[in-house]
């Protein structure tokens, strides 16, 4: 018989390490495309990922029974997330350029991620506008639409992830759509 | 009724607001409110099509093997981490071998120095010293993580590879390298930190894989140590690293004012 994520939480606070293992590998997929979707990036994702589950275990003994382990799980990783894109940002500003060293950035040259079904079916210029302008929203605004739109939280539970009210959640929420309505309607119409 | 505004239309969308019933209403009487949230949707439904990377049935398995050394059970979970909590670091006991034990406490040393400074003349001198000696030791940590990957990326092509001692170096590097990276991200030095966050899951995955690697293995690490150009990062961020120690020596002294 499953276990639940309830009485598997409670097994891993005795110390069975078996019991945490059906919760990595139970939410590790759900964790990962979040972390994607907030990041954008697939090594910052695994990085979510891996430092979620360190940060569950760590904080374990402080889950509260009465939440949900995955929402919990979710909200380490939007705001490890959150932490990472801060520094992405950080590091794109102050980072001196590698042709300081006399030759080109390896970052540049990493290869893109393979091609999935979903990818084939979209027309590559509306991949990219949707990449760019996700890419180009505030941290606030991505976080709190990949949080609506894509896991489907509620305001209350996005301001609470994101550490505002749901009134602030609901107009990042707001303004992520308009910028998206603006960048990707030209396209869109013009496909239909 | 005048038409629907951009926000009631996305609140509608995502079930949001008490307007909905008279949103819905209004939708079934007006042409130009229905065509502009068809609009919507319709941006919506590629924004939903956006591809993500997939992860097979078993990724749930590798994320628990990269993540199980880290996770010491011999005492309850939340219990069993000696936290520096002052410092900001935690990490498990069992981690504690010589050479972590030497990186936390250069680290320690460092970041003490860095929050709790002396009296103002002093304490640039000392902040100096311990920079020095921070650069010192992440250097060398760069230095023997170059060592690593050199054995693997210079391996004989189509053979298998003893990576035994690799094995137990990467383990120790394993340690170090989360202290450094940690460190370096707390002081804002972000191209050391992303090296070093670069370098980790390679170093993980040499710690934690078996003591002979077949020709498939050591080709699959080649490839992702070099698709990934970690070495040549390493390389890079390594000579600046020392050149930023050498800045920082002071001019008439040797180690020993160490």
């Amino acid at each position: 018989m499953e276990l639940s994520d309830s009485v598997a939480v409670a097994q891993a606070r005795a110390g069975d390490s078996g019991a945490f293992r059906v919760l990595v590998e139970r939410h590790s997929r759900n964790l990962f495309r979040l972390a994607y979707r907030m990041t954008g990036h697939q090594q910052d994702a695994e990085d979510v990922v891996q430092e979620t589950f360190l940060r569950a275990y760590r904080q374990l003994a402080k889950f509260d029974d009465r939440a949900t382990f995955g929402t919990w799980l979710y909200r380490i990783a939007a705001n490890y997330s959150l932490d990472l894109i801060r520094s992405r940002k950080r590091r794109a500003a102050q980072t001196e350029p590698a042709v300081e060293e006399g030759a080109p950035d390896p970052m540049q040259s990493l290869p893109d991620p393979a091609p999935t079904p979903d990818r084939l079916a979209m027309s590559g210029e509306v991949q990219r506008k949707v990449a760019a302008v996700l890419e180009g929203l505030s941290e606030m605004e991505r976080s709190a639409f990949v949080l609506r739109h894509y896991e489907g939280m509620c305001m209350d539970d996005i301001g609470r992830t994101l550490g505002v009210q749901p009134n602030a959640a609901k107009h990042s929420v707001f303004r992520a759509v308009q910028k998206l309505r603006r960048a990707l309607e030209p396209l869109v119409s013009s496909a239909s | 009724m005048n038409h629907l505004t951009d926000e009631q239309f996305v609140l509608y969308y995502y079930g949001e607001g008490d307007g909905s019933p008279a949103v819905r209403a209004h939708l079934d009487s007006c042409e130009a409110c229905r065509a502009e949230y068809a609009n919507l949707l319709r941006v919506l439904n590629v924004v939903d099509s956006a591809p993500v990377p997939e992860r097979d049935a078993n990724y749930g398995v590798q994320v628990w093997n990269r993540l199980q050394p880290a996770l010491k059970w011999g005492r309850r979970p939340g219990l069993s981490w000696l936290s520096l909590s002052w410092l900001g670091i935690s990490f498990p006991a069992r981690q504690w071998a010589a050479p972590a034990l030497v990186a936390t406490l250069i680290v320690a040393a460092f970041l003490a120095g860095r929050y709790y400074p002396k009296a103002p003349a002093g304490a640039q001198t000392a902040g100096q010293v311990r920079e020095r000696i921070l650069l010192v030791a992440v250097g060398d940590h760069l230095e023997r993580s170059q060592t690593v990957l050199l054995e693997l990326v210079n391996a004989q092509p189509g053979q298998s590879l003893d990576v035994a001692s690799e094995r137990l170096r990467a383990g120790d590097l394993v340690a170090e390298n989360r202290l450094y990276r940690q460190t370096a991200a707390r002081t804002g030095d972000n191209r050391v930190a992303s090296v070093l966050a670069d370098l980790e899951p390679v170093l993980l995955e040499i710690a934690h894989g078996p003591d002979r690697l077949t020709p498939e293995e050591v080709e699959n690490l080649r490839q992702r140590i070099e698709g990934d150009g970690i070495l040549f990062k390493v390389r890079v961020v390594g000579s600046t690293v020392r050149r930023r120690e050498e800045k920082a020596a002071p001019q008439n002294a040797g180690r020993s004012t160490l």
